[in-house]
């Protein structure tokens, strides 16, 4: 993607970020020089080099599956903005 | 349906996999527990949380795909999908996107599979639906709606959910009650989840669409949700056909739209025409590293269960049952594991299957119990029908002995024993009582001998009335041919 194809407004939606029209501007002309830093990616010759899907070349991280103590109840809740009977209250939402 | 049209139905299945804890953390997998009693930083979407892989959850989704013949990936990995929604607070939810651990594969469709109504009248008898993927993600946490505000519990957020997407070659309403119906039965089979659509252990999104068969494209692909059970599927797609169908019949345009089934009233209701597709901006998650699955293959392997299709037919292969009775047993994984235990070197497999299926089934049912409940041994049931087999004891005895069995535990044996139930096999015994009763009914062998054939199930009768019911019956009719002729 170059950077005049940076929908900046659409990707605020995305994130759920209401933008300035000023702000539309700043973010453009930001991220487009973001894009055009990461576009020089393209000009290397990668013909030889193997495809990964991390950048340590490392596999396998696993656990066991075992049962961990959680976290008491209250200390789950404390960042809730709301609570009521053991569940975190958000503004309703509709599925 | 009308003949003129044809749909095109796939189905997204996602399943709960039994695992003792969650997918990227050590938090219990329990349901009904009290809200979120079972959270942690990784699960909460705490900032600087990081996952780390259940394995056990990779090697159950592998084993999913070697039953179902998928090619499991030499390399996975996951990815993050981002969306916004208070159910998934990190704003992205680990799945895998272009790098899933199963691709292809498939799930059969046998007879047995299909609804009860339908199976006389299978339209494309053996079919094979052909999967896609299946890959691993994490479930999301529960939300309820209250009047004002939406109440959240992430007990049930990170724990492992697989996702079986099938190709669209579901044709029928009961192509796809079979196709869930023969999944679920894989599933447990493997040991894999106990797939209760009810507890929504396995919960099914389902794509549907029609057009006239001689128009190429496709009709608008219409989603259903609320699907509680296999037989809600059926139903909400033999209605949503219909619907559709009606629709295009009336010249009406059909639009990518969600629909909602509504069990109770047997209908579909609009609940969103379809926004703007959406946008998920896959990527790798950077705190995840990438998985060879070579290194737990061979465990997996060696955990791969006989399939229930397999079984089957090894059933009526090895045993000579009847394709109805190996379908009926190999449904019940451990049914069919207690009739092979009597089975096994059974001269008669067919009437230990007929006891299996009868009497046992129908007198569990009635105590309430488990085939692992079971108080009557597999060994003694072998017994009991080589007792009826051998014509000791006649098949009415069989019943009530098998009822004795079943209610003290003790061998069948012992209760004939017990009940001087032994039928009398003595010929010269069986011949006196047959001598008995020619000589104190003249007649009747006058009848007999006079061309009146039947006439010898009176005196066999008397012959058993007299023995009390203890002589072989088969004896008893060869004597007084014998003596008559
Ligand atoms: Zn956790």
């Amino acid at each position: 993607m170059s950077s005049e194809d940076l929908d900046v407004e659409y990707v605020a939606e995305l994130a759920r970020i209401r933008l300035t029209p000023e702000e539309v501007a700043t973010f453009r002309s930001q991220l487009g020089h973001v894009l055009e830093h990461v576009a020089r990616l393209n000009r290397l010759n990668v013909a030889g080099v193997e495809p990964t899907a991390h950048s340590f070349p490392i596999y396998n991280v696993f656990r066991a599956d075992e049962v961990k103590p959680s976290l008491p109840r209250e200390e789950a809740l404390a960042n809730a903005p709301r609570q009521a009977e053991g569940l975190f209250l958000v503004t309703k939402v509709l599925d | 349906m009308k003949s003129d049209y044809t749909a095109t139905i796939g189905l997204e299945v996602h399943v709960q996999l039994k695992t003792k804890s969650k997918m990227f953390c050590g938090c219990a997998v329990a349901y009904g527990a009290e809200p979120n009693v079972h959270t942690c930083p990784t699960c909460l979407g705490l900032p600087g949380a990081l996952p780390v892989m259940n394995l056990e959850a990779l090697k159950l989704t592998a084993l999913t795909g070697l039953m179902l013949k998928c090619q499991i990936a030499p390399v996975c990995k996951f990815d993050r999908k981002n969306y916004y929604y208070p159910d998934m607070p990190k704003n992205y939810q680990i799945s895998q996107y272009d790098l899933p651990i199963c691709e292809r594969g498939e799930v059969p469709l046998y007879d047995l599979a299909y609804p009860k109504d339908a199976q006389k009248s299978i339209a494309n008898p053996g079919k094979r639906v052909r999967l896609i993927r299946i890959h691993l993600e994490e479930d999301v946490a529960k939300s309820f709606h209250f009047e004002s505000s939406t109440g959240i519990d992430f007990n049930r957020a990170g724990t492992p959910l697989m996702e079986i997407v099938s190709q669209p070659d579901i044709e029928l309403p009961e192509e796809a009650f079979a196709y869930l119906t023969s999944l679920k039965q894989a599933l447990i089979y493997g040991g894999v989840s106990d797939a209760d659509m009810e507890k929504g252990q396995l919960r099914c999104d389902v794509n549907v669409s029609v057009r006239k068969r001689t128009d190429a494209a496709y009709g608008a692909k219409i989603e259903l949700k609320n699907l509680n059970s296999i037989s809600g599927v059926r139903r909400a797609l033999a209605f949503e056909i219909n619907r559709q169908i009606e629709a295009l019949e009336r010249g009406e345009t059909l639009r990518q739209e969600t629909r909602r089934w509504d069990d109770d009233l047997g209908e579909t209701t609009l609940m969103r025409t379809k926004e703007s597709a959406h946008d998920y901006r896959y990527f790798p998650d950077p705190d995840l590293l990438p998985v060879r699955t070579e290194v737990f293959l061979d465990e997996v392997r060696s955990r791969l269960p006989e399939t229930p299709w397999e079984k089957r037919e090894r059933l009526e292969k090895d045993y000579g049952l009847s394709a109805y009775d190996a379908g009926v047993l190999a449904d019940d994984r451990p049914l069919s594991a207690y009739f092979e235990a009597a089975a096994r070197g059974s001269a008669r497999p067919k009437s230990v299957a007929n006891y299996v299926m009868n009497d046992l089934l129908s007198a569990l049912g009635a105590a309430g119990q488990t085939v692992e409940e079971c108080p009557v041994r597999p060994e003694d049931l072998k017994a009991l029908v080589t007792l009826v087999d051998e014509g000791r004891i006649n098949s009415k005895q069989g019943k009530d002995v098998f009822s004795e069995m079943f209610s003290t535990g003790v061998d069948p044996q012992t209760i004939v024993r017990r009940k001087g139930l032994q039928q009398e096999s003595d010929l010269g015994a069986i011949e006196a009582l047959c001598r008995e009763v020619i000589a104190a009914n003249p007649k009747v062998v006058e009848d007999y001998r006079g061309g009146k054939s039947v006439s010898i199930n009176f005196l066999k009768g008397q012959v058993m009335k007299l023995s009390k019911g203890k002589a072989n019956p088969a004896l008893v009719g060869e004597t007084l041919q014998r003596l008559l002729s």
